[in-house]
């Protein structure tokens, strides 16, 4: 800024007219560039009041009890009743069975890439792993039902949609997300850890396991986070493979209807409360997301400090 | 390598955890392969000509509508979020105080912005455009809901792009006198195109693969589209397809096309930024 001004005060005296108006335009493009900087916050503040103005008295309608711990889904009844509980543990123990899947794999996959990989195999390795990331939801939902549930069904019996197949397909899913960020934070971990171990006797393995691994973690469980939240929020995937009836399920071959299925599947016919139950229902997955994204900054700004 | 087995025999749990990773690196990968392979496999013999015939009916289930749609909302989202993104992104770099409170606002934001799940977007569309806006189950209510979707991606490589810009290069347009505009304009964003660039195609795939956000914003009606009319994309063609149940071999017909696209946009976009990282040396 300061060369700026001393520039522009230098050749005032000469072409006075030119220089105000190129001076007017500056400022109008700052605002400008300002006001597009703004866009961010107002979306974000427009989906929230949507978000909450709709739902949440749609939820107080029908009792936050009764809607959050009710366990019968049935809005065409009279008198209808929705109560989202089996939903809500559906979304849980698909996103908990999809974390046990895809945490364990993505983490020994980011270690193998970061620590154990040959740079020219590491090339031709990540790629595939980041592809992984632009499948469309709907190409996985498409692979889910005509290969795993077939499986599913001709291993354990039952229909095939199941927990289980949701969290099979959920768990690939956040793999890219777990591999690409851990295999960021292991390798932004200083060498002499490393060297420092294997100098105390430890093995290669040893070393990235007890010493590199923990000097991550800030990194690694953020990208645990992330995934949780891609887990939680997943749709299209979800519905074309759950099998989507409204109970709690009871095993992992038990059918299971998510937050997220329950919108998708319900919205093209909903009127009135069921409508905005609907939205409520949007409402409590929201909740969850921003609770993932206020511990999901709060472990990436403790890391920026230590 | 006998060093190594020497070592392994004193410590097998070195041994285990290293084949570990190593069967975790296989499954990864395998994974993607089976994925791929499968959808191809599957799909490319039922990808006749017919299926890209002009018009959808019952009897042939053409996926030309689908894609002139798909690229109408690619065009428009973009048109909206593009330059948004980039505006915002050239504030936060070029004009933002560092530590500035704003700033850390509209970081926040954006960050939220990119966890919140499709879906969310889709039911937040359908409010906002489709009902309160009353541009009812349309084309543009789809894009702009995609362009929100899409805009903390823009935002955040344009961020970078713009951030690996050297400062000599800005000092030294300061120093032969040019404005902030013109350093900008001139100086800054042709060296970072690439880096932009590479968002942008990013941001294209996720607008290809999108459903969720779609369904009840833009509808699934199977014609082409004007920007007030309702219209699917590919992804929602594919959706509706393999819902109904009984156009399978279509589906993954379908399917093969968004792969494709989608796997092609991702291979440009790491290209492309793969170019401005050697640019940058």
């Amino acid at each position: 800024m300061t060369e700026n001004t001393a520039v522009s005060a230098n050749t005032a005296a000469q072409k006075p007219t030119a220089k105000q108006s190129s001076h007017l335009l500056e400022k109008a493009m700052k605002a400008l560039f300002f006001l597009c900087a703004c866009v961010s916050v107002a979306a974000v503040i427009v989906i929230c009041i949507f978000m909450f103005a709709k739902g949440c008295p749609a939820i107080a309608k029908i009792g936050v009890g009764n809607f959050l711990f009710g366990t019968d889904w049935s809005p065409r009844n009279v008198p209808a009743s929705y109560g989202i509980f089996p939903m809500i543990v559906g979304s849980l123990y698909c996103t908990a069975g999809a974390i046990m899947i895809g945490v364990p794999i993505g983490l020994l996959t980011a270690i193998f890439m970061a620590k154990f990989c040959p740079k020219k195999l590491f090339k031709w390795l990540m790629p595939p792993i980041n592809l992984l990331a632009g499948i469309p939801s709907i190409v996985y939902g498409f692979f889910g039902m005509v290969v795993v549930v077939p499986i599913i069904r001709n291993l354990f019996g039952g229909t095939g949609n199941s927990v289980l197949t949701v969290s099979i397909i959920l768990g690939i899913m956040i793999l890219p997300t777990i591999v690409g960020m851990s295999v960021s934070a292991l390798k932004a971990v200083p060498d002499s850890y490393y060297e420092g171990a294997v100098a105390l006797g430890a093995t290669h393995e040893r070393a990235v396991a007890t010493v590199v691994f923990p000097a991550a973690k800030s990194g690694i469980l953020a990208s645990v986070i992330l995934a949780v939240g891609r887990a939680i929020g997943e749709t299209m995937a979800v519905i074309m493979i759950a099998g989507n009836s409204t109970i709690i399920p009871h095993s992992l071959l038990d059918s299971v209807r998510t937050l997220t299925g329950n919108i998708v599947i319900e919205m093209s016919y909903a009127e009135g409360l069921h409508y905005d139950a609907l939205i409520g229902t949007g409402v409590v997955l929201f909740v969850f997301i921003l609770l993932l994204n206020l511990c999901f900054n709060l472990v990436t700004n403790r890391k920026d400090k230590g | 390598m006998s060093d190594r087995m020497k070592t392994y025999k004193t410590h097998p749990m070195s041994l285990v955890f290293n084949i570990l990773t190593k069967i975790a690196v296989v499954l990864t990968i395998s994974v993607f392969v089976l994925i791929v392979g499968y959808v191809v496999i599957k799909g490319v013999p039922y990808l006749k000509p017919s299926l890209f015939a002009k018009t959808y009916t019952t009897e042939n289930v053409s996926m030309l509508p689908a894609i002139v749609n798909t690229f109408e909302m690619l065009l428009v989202s973009l048109a909206i979020a593009a330059p948004l993104g980039i505006f915002c992104a050239i504030y936060l770099v070029e004009y933002a105080k560092k530590g500035n409170k704003f700033v850390r606002v509209i970081r926040l934001t954006t960050e939220t912005l990119s966890g919140i799940p499709s879906i969310v977007y889709g039911l937040f569309g359908n409010m906002f455009f489709v009902l309160a806006l009353n541009w009812k189950l349309s084309m543009l209510s789809g894009a702009c809901t995609l362009a929100i979707m899409v805009l903390p991606l823009i935002i955040r490589s344009t961020e970078e792009a713009l951030k690996s810009v050297d400062d000599s290069f800005r000092e030294g347009s300061y120093g032969l006198g040019a404005g902030k505009l013109r350093t900008i304009f001139v100086i800054v964003l042709p060296p970072s195109i690439s880096g932009i660039l590479s968002g942008v195609i990013l941001a294209m795939g996720r607008i290809f693969g999108e459903t969720a956000a779609l369904i009840y914003t833009a509808g699934t009606i199977a014609k082409y589209a004007g920007l007030t009319d309702s219209g699917r994309t590919l992804s929602i063609h594919m959706y509706s397809l393999s819902n109904e149940g009984l156009y399978m071999n279509e589906a993954s017909a379908t399917a093969v096309v968004l792969l494709a696209v989608v796997l092609l946009l991702n291979g440009l976009a790491s290209l492309v930024a793969r170019k401005l990282s050697k640019g940058g040396n």
